[in-house]
């Protein structure tokens, strides 16, 4: 438990949003977890290594130095472009469920040092989909990055490009791809860190085009998920045991490392001194 | 909203077409003169015509798009291009038969082609693999879209898929980083890029070829997030509620020109492409000449920021 001395400081505000009660039985490997342990490892099963999702201000506790976090973006909100039905319902209940206004937090805050521009996805507000603001938030994020020098990290947790809004989630996809394009153009470090889930309409955008691509161990990623895969016909044929899983991405070339939550900061500080640092 | 489906529509047009044919036939076996009959008729199935296209909802757009007697990006190129060269594989892994890429000469203009091609037949459909490209697919058009830019020639790219291909090779070769790739280096091109989206323009299978200075739609084509079946699928659970799903999404040319997602809707034949493919080829001609006669004269620094800031700002949300 080494690293956890290392990063003391961060594990007491690790873990505030888990489940009522004492205990949590692992997804992993069905062990009976205390809650007050599972803080202390980050969310992470101390038996089997799975990584629990986190929501952004868990994520924010961990990966940041402390009292270095500034949120911005905060006046951006979700309308209902197309009229969908019951999607105003959905919206609703997504700021219930996960305290924010769409699926995507932005801000900017400090690694070992090092001052980010940083976006975050959370799951709990509607699979963490891309609409129209999570597009606006990401490019914005890229874009205060760009205004002040500073590196862009983009946490990635979500099932895709959001149905409810149609066309306009899609074109969400070159939105966000072609502002990554102006952080090539600037020299900046564009850093993904891929958690359980990055799919399709993100996995195919923005994510897919980090300069370096970490990925959480455990985490689903993938361009099709299961029920579109079936719909195409896919579905049945055979797969290799760990497919969408990050030893599979990792063996086929497309992410540079599959790296331990506890390891992330350091992971993270390391490639920002490599890229900012020296000569230009 | 129609009452009749579509399909049924279709088939009391064929009946009626088919007393034509016969009636004509009539007049050269017999020389009785049927004209008059003929131009009746005619004129029965154009009023008929008229009327049931200029009501279409976004799932009737969707079946034509899907036509099995659609015209298909080939069916089109003959038509609009001379001395078109097909230009294969993307030097890294394959040559994939759902992406078409070459160049060519449209009047006096010569540019560069991407398109999407699907099947006709059993055997020609598995060849084109249903129309959905694969990782090497989209590599080999932006290594096409990169040649173009090297020799200073507008390219003109066809979108006509159901999906990018999801199978599990696609997922090894990296079918996402392909097209997050195209989408980006699309941005940086120097070149004037029109896009046109002939019959299905699914999802990042289509947007991965479709990040253009001017983007047009087919009259009947459709371009959503995902199909309607998906979505009907994951939302309520029932594939059959695929009609309503599609009307939810606005998959049809006109809604996506009113979100601004589209520039320019292309005519299509009356009663769709498939009726006169060879009217619709000259519709889709003459807009990209209009397209290459606009975009032309910018330098390729205009060409590339008016793309990207088309694309910067699509999005409709609220800030307070």
């Amino acid at each position: 438990m080494a690293w956890f001395n290392i990063e003391n400081k961060k594990v007491k505000n690790a873990a505030q949003n888990l489940p009522d009660g004492i205990w949590t039985k692992c997804p992993g490997c069905n062990e009976i977890l205390f809650n007050k342990d599972l803080e202390k490892t980050l969310k992470v099963c101390p038996k089997c290594g799975y990584h629990f999702k986190l929501t952004f201000q868990e994520r924010i506790n961990i990966f940041f130095d402390e009292n270095t976090w500034e949120e911005n973006n905060t006046n951006l909100e979700t309308g209902n472009p197309l009229d969908f039905p019951e999607y105003d319902i959905k919206i609703k209940k997504g700021i219930l469920k996960s305290g924010l206004k769409d699926s995507v937090v932005t801000g900017h805050g400090k690694v070992r040092g090092h001052l980010v521009s940083c976006a975050i996805s959370d799951f709990n507000f509607m699979g963490g989909s891309m609409g129209s603001v999570a597009g606006e938030k990401i490019v914005r994020t890229i874009e205060y990055g760009i205004e002040n020098k500073l590196p862009v990290i983009i946490f990635t947790a979500s099932g895709g490009a959001r149905m409810q809004e149609g066309i306009l989630s899609l074109m969400q996809m070159a939105k966000t791809s072609g502002a990554v394009l102006k952080m090539n153009e600037a020299g900046l470090p564009f850093i993904i860190i891929m958690t359980d889930p990055t799919t399709a309409g993100v996995h195919a955008s923005y994510a897919s085009l980090g300069d370096v691509i970490f990925a959480e161990p455990g985490a689903l990623i993938g361009f099709a998920g299961a029920r579109v895969s079936a719909q195409a016909g896919v579905g049945n044929t055979s797969k290799p045991d760990d497919f969408q899983k990050p030893s599979f991405q990792l063996s086929h070339g497309l992410i540079d490392g599959i790296v331990h939550r506890k390891d992330l900061r350091k992971v993270v500080a390391k490639f920002i001194s490599f890229a900012m640092e020296g000569e230009k | 909203m129609t009452n009749k489906t579509l399909t049924d529509f279709e088939k009391q047009i064929a009946e009626l077409e088919k007393l034509i044919d016969n009636l004509k036939q009539k007049a050269l076996d017999t020389g009785v003169n049927t004209s008059e009959a003929l131009e009746e008729l005619q004129k029965k199935r154009d009023d008929l015509l008229k009327e049931f296209f200029s009501n279409l909802d976004a799932w009737d757009n969707a079946i034509l798009a899907r036509h099995q007697k659609r015209p298909y990006t080939l069916d089109y190129v003959r038509n609009i291009f001379d001395e078109f060269i097909e230009l294969h594989g993307d030097r890294l892994f394959a040559d994939d038969h759902a992406m078409v890429c070459g160049i060519g000469n449209i009047e006096d203009k010569q540019v560069a082609f991407i398109g999407q091609q699907k099947g006709r037949d059993l055997k020609e459909r598995q060849y084109r693999n249903f129309g959905s490209a694969k990782p090497e697919g989209y590599r080999k058009a932006m290594r096409v879209m990169h040649l173009a830019e090297k020799f200073h020639k507008p390219i003109v790219c066809f979108v006509d898929t159901p999906a990018a291909d999801c199978s599990v090779g696609a997922e090894e070769r990296g079918i996402s980083e392909a097209i997050a790739r195209n989408m980006m280096d699309m941005m940086s091109l120097k070149v004037p890029v029109i896009a046109i989206v002939i019959g299905e323009g699914g999802s990042g299978g289509a947007i991965g070829i479709a990040v253009a200075n001017k983007v047009a739609m087919l009259e009947h084509s459709i371009y959503s997030v995902i199909p309607p079946e998906g979505c009907a699928a994951i939302l309520w659970r029932d594939p059959s509620k695929a009609k309503e799903a599609a009307t939810a999404l606005k998959i049809n040319a006109e809604s996506a020109k009113e979100l601004g997602v589209i520039d320019d809707i292309i005519k299509e034949s009356l009663g769709g492409a498939h009726r006169n493919a060879d009217e619709t080829a000259e519709n889709i001609k003459e807009y990209i000449l209009k397209c290459i006669e606009e975009l032309s004269p910018k330098t390729g620094d205009e060409l590339a920021k008016e793309r990207y800031d088309k694309f910067r700002n699509f999005g409709k949300y609220i800030e307070n």
